[in-house]
């Protein structure tokens, strides 16, 4: 079976005014997503998350570019298409999500006008087809009385609301793939529960793809069935959720592991000593060896190149091959 | 038991807004908080947790004294701080700081960081300046930062340094209480934990008290030696972090623990009990304001308040199914 989504060795690069500075954001990423399937996709501000997103759709700010490699999408290389071929694409095959629903509805239109807009130009339906539609997609995400609620406008709804109206838009033109960036980053921890378990019913009625740009493990281990880490625009460490979580490779996602607080628990949480690294001024080697409790003499000079761990588990690491997983977990924990 | 740092007795805030046209104008009020009751032991971290608009940042603003309270007592090692004057009052604001959630708003760029850091020493105390500049020294350390940083400005640090900045300001000045407004929110998953070791450190070798407010509970439990949830203005349930996670009595505590994310895949995954969203503060149901989205309400939740009163020991709970 050829996946849904296949990006191999993607780079995106921004040039500074007057083309005197590259920061490559995405620097040489490569993964797969079959049908149905949800990729965490999970790292801090700045490590290229966003920008990976935005490469697939094709809505790079003007400063941006991908300088090399390959999105194949359906079988389609994406790259290659002009902008009026991706609009065809954008709504109808991949919808996005985006993390501020406010900024994201226009507060000018109706929620039927917002909602019926793919289903118009993607599905070409009007009239009475298209109303029952947006009725049903409101119904799907939980709106209650959704003939009254379409008339309104978005300053109406609560900002969970606003949120699952997003969710609708991005399920009317009947995509194949959804991207969610941080969807629930400004919601309440109810309304968040709540949210994420509607996007699992939705995935399980409609067979959509997903991919859940977070730097939330907690959501990861919720919603998720493989994860790509991102470090300094670099996948380092690529798998299924459960394996990284019971034995991650990567000292990074060792970290990331062991900083976040379990629910009842005293124990004393890792910190990573030192702060991300700026995009423009990387250090030599493996981006993340001043901040690594392991790092070698050779993690300063040579950049790590891709270790497999069985079939679908990746680590960019020079100790990773070498060290138990278990003992360096200890070793960071402690 | 020793005497608690600061009690806080029957505290009300009602916040008057205005509705209705030009020529019917009304009052109503935001019942923002509404007779909340709770006390910090020193060297203890008080957690205190909810949703966007249950007050709990009208509490902090309540102890901080930016708001005036409409009713109740806050009493800072037995004084009614609400009555103090003069050089007492100075007092209670010397010893009760706070460090906000955004470090990149809560630092004025225009000033260095030894003059952020010593402007409560400026208005507090008459030390010299060479004694300024010894303590800068001295409170730039303790939060982990080198001395000779003073001489730089906010926008030369990351997040967490700035957070660390925030944090020896609130500590300069031999504070007892530190009011922690979401102080990690904003920061990247790697610098939380910097941050919230930081602050344990911190306690453990100065003894001071903290309000920790939050609304994810994994961190506030972890940090908080008790938590106090709140919900719509009232505090529903008041326990030890441990206990209050192993065995949470009210509904919305029982639906928070319910909503927290889980550590690992393989965690169970129950669906969430209630429905719906928070009501506005401004029209609050009736009797219990938890009754319209309790799995477990009765008919006397509309009509009765209920009381917080002790269901175990030091574990108390507002809620009818106790009674």
């Amino acid at each position: 079976m050829t996946p849904l989504l296949e990006v191999t060795d993607l780079r995106t690069h921004f040039t500074s005014f007057g083309g005197t500075r590259v920061v490559k954001a995405v620097d040489g990423i490569s993964f797969t997503l079959n049908e149905g399937e949800t990729l965490g996709l999970i790292g801090e501000s700045g490590c290229g998350k966003t920008t990976t997103c935005l490469s697939i759709v094709g809505l790079l700010p003007p400063a941006g570019r991908i300088a090399g490699g390959r999105i194949a999408f359906q079988g389609e290389e994406l790259t290659e298409k002009t902008s009026r071929e991706m609009r065809r694409i954008r709504g109808r095959s991949i919808a996005m999500i985006l993390q501020d629903p406010m900024a994201s509805l226009n507060p000018l239109f109706s929620i039927y006008l917002q909602v019926a807009e793919p289903a118009y130009y993607h599905q070409s339906m009007r009239g009475r087809t298209l109303r029952k539609r947006v009725q049903e997609l409101l119904r799907s995400v939980r709106i209650p009385s959704p003939e009254q609620r379409m008339r309104d406008y978005p300053h109406q709804m609560s900002g969970g609301m606003r949120q699952r109206i997003v969710g609708a838009i991005a399920l009317s033109g009947g995509p194949k793939l959804i991207i969610a960036d941080e969807p629930t980053t400004n919601l309440d921890v109810t309304i968040q529960a709540q949210y994420l378990d509607l996007l699992k019913d939705l995935q399980r009625d409609t067979g959509v793809a997903i991919i859940f740009v977070t730097h939330n493990l907690g959501i990861v281990a919720r919603m998720c069935d493989r994860m790509a880490v991102m470090y300094a625009g670099k996948i380092v460490e690529h798998g299924s959720v459960r394996n990284l979580f019971n034995g991650a490779k990567h000292p990074y996602t060792r970290a990331l592991l062991g900083s976040i607080a379990r629910l009842g628990s005293k124990e004393p949480l890792y910190a990573i000593p030192g702060h991300p690294p700026n995009l423009a001024r990387l250090p030599s080697g493996c981006a993340f060896h001043p901040r690594c409790p392991d790092a070698m003499p050779q993690c300063v000079t040579d950049e790590p190149s891709e270790t497999h761990f069985g079939a679908d588990w990746t680590a960019r690491c020079w100790r990773a091959a070498a060290l138990p997983a278990k003992e360096a977990y200890d070793r960071a924990s402690a | 038991m020793t005497a608690p740092v600061l009690e806080v007795q029957g505290l009300k805030k009602y916040f008057p807004v205005s509705t209705g046209g030009l020529l019917h104008r009304r009052t109503a009020w935001v019942k923002a908080v509404e007779a909340v009751d709770f006390a910090i032991q020193p060297s203890e971290t008080l957690g205190l947790i909810g949703e966007s608009g249950c007050g709990k940042t009208t509490t902090a603003k309540l102890i901080l004294l930016q708001e005036k309270p409409t009713e109740g007592s806050i009493r800072f090692q037995g004084d009614n701080v609400l009555e103090l004057q003069g050089d007492a009052l100075m007092r209670y604001r010397r010893a009760v700081q706070v460090v906000f959630q955004d470090p990149y708003s809560s630092l004025s760029p225009r000033m260095r960081v030894r003059d952020i850091i010593a402007e409560p020493l400026e208005i507090h105390t008459d030390m010299s300046r060479a004694e300024i500049r010894e303590r800068v020294a001295e409170v730039l350390e303790l939060v982990g930062l080198q001395p000779d940083v003073a001489d730089l400005f906010p926008h030369e640090f990351s997040g967490g340094q700035r957070q660390r900045i925030a944090i020896a300001r609130a500590l300069v000045t031999d504070t007892r209480l530190i009011v922690l407004d979401e102080p990690v929110s904003a920061l990247d998953v790697s610098i939380r934990a910097q941050i919230m070791n930081q602050l344990e450190h911190l306690q453990a070798t100065l003894g001071v008290s903290y309000l920790f407010i939050g609304h994810d509970l994994a961190g506030v439990a972890h940090i908080s030696h008790r938590i106090a949830v709140m919900y719509l203005g009232q505090l529903v349930e008041l326990a030890d972090a441990t206990e209050l996670c192993e065995h949470p009595l009210h509904p919305y505590t029982q639906a928070l623990l319910i909503a927290a994310l889980p550590a690992h895949p393989d965690d169970k995954h129950e669906r969430l009990t209630i429905a719906g969203e928070i009501p506005s503060a401004l029209a609050p149901p009736s009797g219990c304001r938890f009754h319209t989205r309790c799995p477990r309400a009765m008919p006397r939740c509309a009509e009765e308040v209920p009381v917080r009163r002790d269901a175990a020991p030091n574990h108390s709970v507002a809620c009818h199914l106790y009674d």
